[in-house]
């Protein structure tokens, strides 16, 4: 496999993306309303309640959790653990569905956008191989989803310590759980609904077929990655370690699988089933 | 019909069906190394496809095709990296310009940026390349397409309806640097359905219909197999005096049509015949041989293939 063609497919794709706001400005907006706008509201909102019902239950669900759990939770008073949970527990798990939503939208397209464009053709009479083509869409998908999570974690770690820190003595934010996340989790996850919806891309007849299609299959990635993200965070360490390990492998798996599966003529929109 | 020659892409009863469609049947040819080859058919003769096996983004149901020594469905990938191909509608990345669309190409086929301006002006392309290419006429289009083709220098290239849509003097510059392209040795290929586009061009013809390979050959070969009996324009001051020309040996047939055409068996019996016509006191002004137009060629062509006419 030639990392020169990988980079060139990828390149491509990157900066036709980038150059066209169509793409760009919803792709910040949708980052800067679950990362910034949302937290910063509900943060806000609950920093600033001295007692309340919601506090009084978000107390007593902390109170229930495993003790690991309970013991994690930072603050002195009800309202700083609130804070904390929302902040650390209850947020967390979008920085998963900005990354599936970006990659998926981008990803739906990948394949049979070169064949609607035309450029397919192109890419069918050149030396690049179908593996480097499907590995090189895998990466320019995941890379926005990756980014806009990469970029609107670390503004979402300056809204919560300025927001939920004066209550927990000074910046906590990011917690272990949410490093493992970001870093080792989230990226296979991503893959692994890219890799689905790349043959789903390569399969169907066009692009609006493709994005309804790749909806199907991120819907249940998405509970799957939220209920996973969800227990990282709260239960960081080894086993988050292992989730991300298992979720690499299945990555990996379904990657080579995809790869070995995409033949040119799909490019040329002329496979039989296509 | 059984290939003998040797060539830069060779297809031995080659098929490739899509569903009931049978785009391409039993398909034989040679394109020579070096040599222009027209691929000449109406469309859906299978010329698309023809070119789609050939670099092997296709794979044939049947047959054996080799190109430059190797097979398309073994080593695709090096017979890609030799190989240039125009498409017909050339499609680039719209919001690129066109240098990023050729930067794209040159790390594709592992050419430099170097290789891709020299391209770039060779086609005359140069001075639009910081354009975006959504913005290009069909013209410039084409043009790119060309220079984006070559940027690897490739030994064989492949062009499909290269002038479909252009204006005819778009059209003409393109095939002028077909055929400068051409003297440079390389092996062309060239699908079209326009006859005048390959008059001047074809070193080698290869008349295609339905998926299959009617006729091949140099022109002149095939003119000699289809077009066996010479024609001569012959023209007098005085024409009554051409008329004993028709009686004459050697003659087959005679058609006033401003001048005398005639068929002759064979045309080492014109000075025979230009004698007795002067003897019989015709002041000739024209003896004019014909050489046919690939346009005639190609319909006498069909005329042959004809069911009926190769039933009767």
């Amino acid at each position: 496999m030639s990392w020169a063609h990988i980079r060139a497919v990828a390149g491509v794709d990157l900066r036709r993306l980038f150059q066209s706001k169509d793409y760009w400005i919803p792709l910040v907006m949708m980052a800067s309303l679950f990362f910034v706008i949302i937290p910063f509201f509900v943060l806000s909102v609950i920093s600033s309640l001295e007692q309340s019902q919601f506090v009084d239950q978000l107390t007593d669900i902390v109170g229930n959790l495993p003790s690991s759990v309970n013991q994690a939770v930072q603050g002195e008073t009800p309202t700083a653990r609130a804070s904390y949970v929302v902040a650390v527990f209850l947020l967390a798990p979008i920085a998963i569905i900005v990354p599936l939503t970006i990659s998926a939208a981008v990803g739906s397209n990948a394949i049979v956008g070169e064949r609607e464009r035309g450029t397919g053709e192109y890419l069918a009479h050149s030396p690049i191989t179908t593996s480097e083509i499907y590995v090189g869409k895998l990466i320019s998908s995941l890379i926005p989803g990756y980014l806009a999570t990469f970029v609107g974690f670390g503004i979402y770690a300056v809204v919560v310590n300025i927001t939920v820190g004066p209550a927990l003595g000074g910046w906590f934010f990011p917690t272990p759980g949410w490093i493992i996340l970001i870093l080792w989790v989230i990226p296979p996850f991503i893959a692994i609904a890219l890799s689905i919806i790349l043959r789903l891309s390569a399969r169907v007849r066009s692009a609006a077929a493709a994005q309804q299609a790749s909806s199907l299959v991120t819907l249940p990635v998405i509970i799957l990655s939220y209920s996973v993200a969800a227990a990282v965070i709260a239960a960081p360490g080894a086993s988050g370690i292992w989730v991300g390990a298992v979720a690499w492998i299945a990555a990996i798996f379904l990657t080579i699988r995809g790869a070995k599966k995409l033949k040119r003529e799909r490019l040329l929109g002329v496979a039989s089933d296509v | 019909m059984t290939v003998q020659m040797d060539g830069a892409i060779r297809f031995d009863a080659v098929s490739k069906a899509f569903g009931p469609i049978r785009a391409v049947e039993t398909l034989d040819f040679v394109a020579p190394t070096g040599a222009v080859t027209v691929l000449l058919g109406p469309n859906g003769a299978g010329k698309t496809t023809t070119v789609r096996l050939t670099t092997g983004a296709l794979i044939a149901d049947r047959g054996s095709i080799e190109v430059l020594g190797m097979h398309p469905m073994h080593q695709g990938d090096e017979v890609r990296r030799r190989a240039g191909v125009v498409p017909p509608k050339p499609a680039f990345y719209d919001q690129l310009t066109g240098t990023e669309n050729l930067r794209f190409a040159a790390r594709v086929f592992g050419a430099s940026e170097k290789a891709a301006l020299e391209a770039a002006e060779r086609f005359r392309i140069d001075d639009a390349l910081d354009q975006e290419v959504g913005g290009y006429s069909t013209g410039m289009r084409t043009r790119l397409a060309m220079a984006r083709a070559v940027i690897h220098d490739p030994e064989v290239l492949l062009l499909d309806e290269p002038t479909a849509g252009l204006d005819p003097e778009s059209a003409r510059d393109v095939l002028k640097l077909i055929r400068e392209l051409a003297t440079r040795g390389r092996s062309i290929v060239l699908c079209t359905h326009l006859l005048h586009e390959a008059e001047g061009i074809a070193d080698h013809v290869v008349l295609m219909n339905k998926g299959h390979a009617q006729a091949a050959g140099p022109p002149a070969e095939l003119a000699a197999r289809y077009m066996a009996d010479p024609i001569v324009i012959f023209d007098a001051e005085n024409r009554a005096a051409l008329e004993p020309l028709a009686k004459l040996d050697g003659v087959i047939d005679t058609t006033w049509n401003g001048a005398v055409h005639a068929t002759l068996k064979d045309l080492d019996r014109l000075p025979d015949l230009v004698a007795s016509l002067v003897e019989g006191g015709a002041r000739i002004t024209r003896v004019e041989p014909i050489v046919p137009t690939l346009e005639e060629l190609y319909f006498e062509m069909q005329r042959t293939h004809r069911p009926e006419d190769v039933d009767s």
